[in-house]
């Protein structure tokens, strides 16, 4: 009883956060806000590397996924001029459940290094092919234009809020369900599949399902945040499918930790505030300070930020 | 027929560089259970410092062109036995009680860590180490054209290869390491340095890592960033064979590389996939890879 009014409590907070971004972007300076859009839709992403983690599995290759919404939104806006904001997001949802739905076949044979290295290998022949195809501008992507909502146009001024907006809505109605799902009882087998997947099997319930569920669900979750990021820079190139982006998304969700469904969001909006500040300042060694942050990470906080806001001995959200 | 020798030669050569690139990974995996993701980094560095010394010698030193053969992996054994000693004595070895996955994202952070290292050292800027490439000069076979420098490599390949089964198949070392492999706590139980062998195999694996690197600096430009595709490569070939396994690494690599010379002449838009196509498919008929033990399921 106690764990539900917990439940509820995390989503009204959602729902206050959500509501407080999205009025705060009417006062937030613009690069404020574009700084929130882009953390957040990576911060989607990272959700999706959180639902794996907690089934024990760690995907190195998320960017395929992220790189499949983008080019989604940049293929059918410039090729087909799609410019609703919310059929793009579909369109980007239903390639990447599509492409996810074949690969979980495969992938949820696979644990351990077995399922990171076959992500990472995924995500780079996506890559390799995005590279190589001058159709789609090679090296450098292609510009996405500016989106309609519903038939509506805003104004050129307002273009940017609105689509702040939207980004606010979307990751607060994908968090809300996140936090529902991690509520559910597939979502606290999970904990359990990690820890002795065959005595799961012994209950009756079926891991192998549960991972290719979570595959596809961090897949479609991931190409949202792609589209998001899409419709915020107006632009996709392949780095979106590089190993070193699906790398950040790995160490966000490590930095966070996999305990509740608000960390990915604080750790996401941490790191872009230290990448803004270190990109600044020491731009060549960028690298090596994610590289020193996840080694003490991994010693002194394997559970992640988050265990430092949760008290001891409070049950899960 | 002149296309099948082309895919023949051209086969053994990618293979034979495939090895070199895979065979570090595998050692360290077999032994220590740790799937190196610096291997990338140790590659790189290698080429760095080999590359590095052979252009700093051929422009300051006037001595015989030939020396730069010794100076390549000169620098790669250098390189990685620093670094490896480095790594393994100031971060891995007190993270050995750790998970498998764990230790990928604990290599993963060092990966980041040496790519930048790597920049800080070398620069940015390219390095052109071509001069031990065209100084061997080329041949002819049946016709083709082959450099005898990317020949010479499937002849270090080989001896590696030999060298790895001797060592580990027919000398009291290679034995207590097969146990150490078999059962870490009975072979430390039975008194053997298990430690001690941890740190050794690590530093032979950087090294591997580094020479694969130093000899192929001169056949392509070396920049930042060439490690990471190496190690998605590397892996392919060694979950071919089996994670761990030195014949499996021999057999993986040879069937990549003969995959890929036959896409690369008879079907050039899929040569991309067909080295993840060769891995999908061996893992889908046999998951552990063709020499690999298949895992009990413990409760």
């Amino acid at each position: 009883m106690s764990a539900k009014t917990t439940i509820d409590k995390t989503q009204v907070a959602l729902l206050i956060a959500t509501a407080a971004f999205a009025a705060a972007g009417v006062i937030a300076p613009y690069w404020l806000c574009f700084l929130t859009m882009l953390a957040l839709a990576k911060a989607l992403v990272v959700q999706g590397v959180v639902i794996q983690m907690r089934l024990g599995l760690v995907s190195f290759g998320q960017g395929l996924f992220f790189g499949i919404g983008g080019y989604a939104v940049g293929i059918a806006s410039n090729f087909w001029g799609i410019s609703d904001a919310f059929v793009l997001l579909a369109l980007a949802l239903a390639a990447a459940v599509a492409v996810a739905a074949v690969l979980g076949l495969l992938m949820a044979r696979y644990r351990d290094i077995f399922f990171a290295m076959l992500s990472l290998a995924l995500s780079m022949i996506l890559f390799g092919v995005l590279v190589k195809s001058q159709g789609l501008g090679s090296t450098d992507g292609f510009n996405v234009p500016a989106q309609s909502y519903l038939g509506w146009v805003p104004a050129p001024g307002q273009q940017k809020l609105v689509a702040y907006v939207l980004t606010i809505a979307v990751v607060g109605t994908v968090a809300l369900l996140l936090c529902r799902y991690l509520g559910s009882g597939a979502g606290q087998i999970a904990e359990a599949v990690r820890e002795n997947e065959i005595r799961v099997e012994y209950l009756g319930l079926s891991p192998r399902w549960l991972i290719y569920a979570s595959y596809v669900m961090a897949a479609g979750v991931a190409a949202l945040g792609g589209a998001l990021t899409a419709f915020a820079t107006g632009h996709v190139d392949p780095e979106m499918a590089y190993w070193a982006t699906s790398g950040e998304f790995v160490f966000i969700a490590l930095l966070g930790g996999t305990a509740h469904v608000a960390a990915p969001f604080l750790a996401s909006i941490l790191f872009s505030v230290v990448r803004t500040y270190a990109f600044e300042y020491t731009p060549h060694t960028w690298q090596l300070i994610l590289g020193l942050v996840l080694l003490a990470i991994i010693v002194f906080l394997p559970k992640g930020l988050w265990s430092l806001v949760q008290r001891e001995g409070k049950v899960r959200a | 027929m002149t296309t099948a020798i082309a895919i023949g030669m051209d086969g053994l050569i990618y293979a034979s560089w495939l090895f070199l690139v895979a065979a570090g990974l595998t050692v360290i995996y077999g032994v220590m259970r740790i799937l190196n993701m610096a291997h990338g980094s140790f590659y790189a560095i290698g080429a760095s410092a080999g590359a590095a010394l052979v252009t700093w010698y051929f422009a300051n030193v006037d001595g015989n062109a030939y020396w730069s053969f010794l100076l390549l992996p000169a620098a790669a054994v250098v390189a990685g036995v620093i670094l490896g000693l480095a790594v393994e004595q100031g971060l891995l070895r007190f993270l050995y009680r750790q998970n498998e996955i764990l230790m990928v994202i604990v290599t993963y952070a060092l990966l980041l860590i040496l790519e930048d290292l790597t920049k800080l050292v070398f620069g940015v800027d390219p390095y052109f180490a071509y001069q031990p490439y065209g100084l061997l000069g080329r041949c002819e076979i049946a016709g083709l054209i082959f450099s005898n420098y990317d020949l010479m490599l499937v002849a270090v390949s080989a001896t590696i290869a030999s060298g790895a089964w001797f060592i580990l198949n027919r000398t009291v070392t290679g034995k207590l390491l097969r146990a150490v492999v078999h059962d870490r706590e009975i072979a430390m139980a039975m008194g053997v340095n298990v430690s001690a062998m941890f740190a050794a195999t690590f530093v032979v694996g950087a090294t591997l890592g580094a020479l694969a690197g130093a000899l192929t600096a001169p056949a392509i430009s070396v920049s930042p960033g060439i490690g990471v595709e190496v190690i998605i490569l590397a892996f392919a070939v060694v979950v071919v064979g089996g994670l761990g396994s030195i014949e499996g690494a021999i057999v993986g690599s040879l069937m990549v590389g003969l995959s890929r010379a036959a896409a690369v002449h008879l079907a050039p838009e899929i040569e991309l996939f067909v080295i993840y196509g060769v891995m999908a498919l061996v893992l889908a008929v046999r998951p552990q890879g063709l020499f690999g033990r298949a895992a009990a399921r413990k409760i």
